[in-house]
């Protein structure tokens, strides 16, 4: 099941610019999150601080509290943890080039030390299900290797890994932007289906796809949160005016 | 025009091989029996005997040459690409491996001579295999950095996304897709040190008789070549031909073995 996600007084610097300014938000359980703004806004920054992957940056810094299901991701536990239970597909279909399409499903969990060969079949077919990929690959599992698969379905391969470890979160980074409509759309279906199962972020530069697969939109701009609330009122009524700019096409 | 120079280049870089080794198939092939691999040289002015011992001796001075030089190597390119990026002590290893990877190798069995042999009082197969060890570990490093650097930063990010811990990550993931490139560094490195003769001089020193103890001098391929080939019989000669054709043939089948057995699971599409 999804867990909610608590935000309070987030601050972010790369080196000595300052890239996240004062973010507080809630973010519900079981909802599909997005958030939208110009290149350079801070909401990929955003999202890799929601999973500590900011650390792997080392002149990134972050002051402030998140708290991922009640427990303060920054304080009460280790980042290897945090990422656990918080999984997450990037801009860039990334499948490990030299796995099979059953090793790369497999690969947290056993970088993670499980072993027992039924368990792990049984994962992959579960993860390779709920991300829709099982039907198209399920006869050569073990000879193909990832890499060989299409961009749309290595996407898919990348949210089958992500699922496989079982997280409570899934944070996604522009996650269709490097595909065709077709594969693009097969992506917008699983997060509609996924998202009973999972609290999901998703950063998006296609406002489109933010109406279409989010409960709730975050606009940001400049490294702050400008306007955060249902979808729907983002898009249809907004309170801030340069929300309404950004979304009518005014600039960004 | 263009694409006859590039021919005639391609010959040009292929020739010297073909003829070197066609030299030593001519040469050496008459002289290879049964013998040749089963026996130890033979006393001064008989005729027969073989390289047994030096055939042994090589594998011996190689494995552990290997056993020093890949895994200090590879750890030093570890640390060199995913570690150490750009701080004082990467740059200073960096440069410490290009110049030992310019130390002449006569020089380098001087130091060992020095550190080992003498402290020791004795030559000793350990001594020779330290030798080339070392001599293996700036050429694995460079290449293990070079083949690691090359492997996407979106690789490392998906695997430490999924809660793998940095240390795992790099060995399993990282590590795994340089692979083919890391192997192919270590056997240049073996392919090279495999033929030295002259560090082994005063280290494993050569030996006439059986001996698989790495405290004892022990006999090598190159050392045998080189004192059959200056020596004064016909015999020798022939002998000395033979013995450079089972060490080239050693080297490549030991290289091809290794590439065969490394990428035997590698899939249809990987990179």
């Amino acid at each position: 099941m999804g867990v909610s996600i608590e935000v309070n007084n987030l601050n972010a610097w790369y080196g000595t610019n300052h890239t996240l300014q004062d973010i507080t938000l809630h973010i519900p359980a079981n909802e599909a999150t997005a958030l939208i703004g110009p290149s350079g806004c801070g909401k990929s920054t955003f999202v890799r601080c929601l999973n500590r992957m900011h650390e792997t940056n080392p002149i990134a810094k972050v002051t402030g509290e998140v708290r991922v299901g009640g427990l303060d991701i920054y304080s009460e536990t280790s980042a290897v943890e945090v990422r656990r239970r918080i999984g997450m597909v990037f801009q860039r279909p990334n499948p490990f080039p030299t796995m099979s399409i059953y090793d790369n499903v497999a690969s947290g969990l056993r970088l993670n030390g499980y072993r027992n060969r039924r368990t792990l079949d049984e994962v992959v077919e579960r993860s390779l299900k709920q991300s829709a990929l099982w039907d198209e690959v399920k006869d050569e599992l073990k000879k193909k290797s990832g890499a060989s698969l299409s961009g749309g379905q290595q996407q898919r391969l990348c949210i089958a890994r992500a699922l496989a470890v079982d997280p409570e979160v899934l944070l996604m980074d522009e996650p269709a932007s490097a595909l065709d409509p077709v594969s693009t759309a097969k992506i917008e279906d699983l997060i509609f289906q996924l998202k009973s199962q999972y609290t999901i972020v998703i950063v998006t530069h296609n406002m489109q796809q933010a109406a279409r697969v989010a409960e709730r939109t975050g606009f940001f701009l400049n490294g702050r949160l400008v306007e955060f609330d249902s979808t729907h009122k983002i898009f249809t009524n907004p309170g801030d005016k340069r929300t309404e700019d950004y979304i009518t096409g005014r600039f960004g | 025009m263009a694409s006859g120079l590039a021919v005639l280049a391609t010959i040009l870089v292929i020739a010297p091989l073909v003829a070197i080794f066609i030299d030593l198939v001519y040469k050496g092939a008459s002289s290879l029996n049964l013998n040749f691999f089963t026996k130890l040289p033979a006393p001064v002015g008989e005729n027969g005997g073989g390289m047994a011992n030096a055939i042994v001796g090589s594998a011996v001075l190689l494995t552990l040459a290997s056993a020093i030089g890949v895994p200090i190597g590879i750890a030093a390119g570890i640390y060199l690409s995913e570690y150490g990026r750009g701080t004082k002590l990467s740059n200073v290893v960096r440069f410490t491996a290009d110049v030992l990877n310019g130390v002449p190798s006569i020089v380098m069995g001087i130091a060992v001579y020095a550190l080992i042999v003498v402290p020791e009082k004795s030559f000793s197969a350990f001594a020779g295999g330290v030798v080339l060890g070392i001599m293996m570990v700036p050429t694995v490093a460079r290449t293990t950095e070079e083949m690691l650097l090359m492997v996407p930063h979106s690789i490392r990010e998906a695997a430490l996304g999924l809660g793998v811990p940095a240390w795992r990550s790099v060995l399993s993931i990282t590590l795994r897709t340089a692979m083919p490139g890391v192997i192919t560094g270590c056997m240049l490195a073996f392919a090279r040190v495999a033929g030295e003769t002259a560090p082994l001089l005063f280290t494993a020193l050569g030996n006439d008789f059986w001996s698989t103890s790495l405290r004892q001098p022990i006999e090598a391929l190159p050392l045998q070549i080189y004192v059959y080939a200056l020596g004064a019989y016909d015999e020798w000669h022939r002998l000395a031909w033979a013995g450079s054709l089972v060490l080239i043939a050693l080297i490549v089948v030991s290289v091809s073995l290794v590439r065969y057995v490394t990428t035997r699971g590698v899939l249809k599409g990987a990179a």
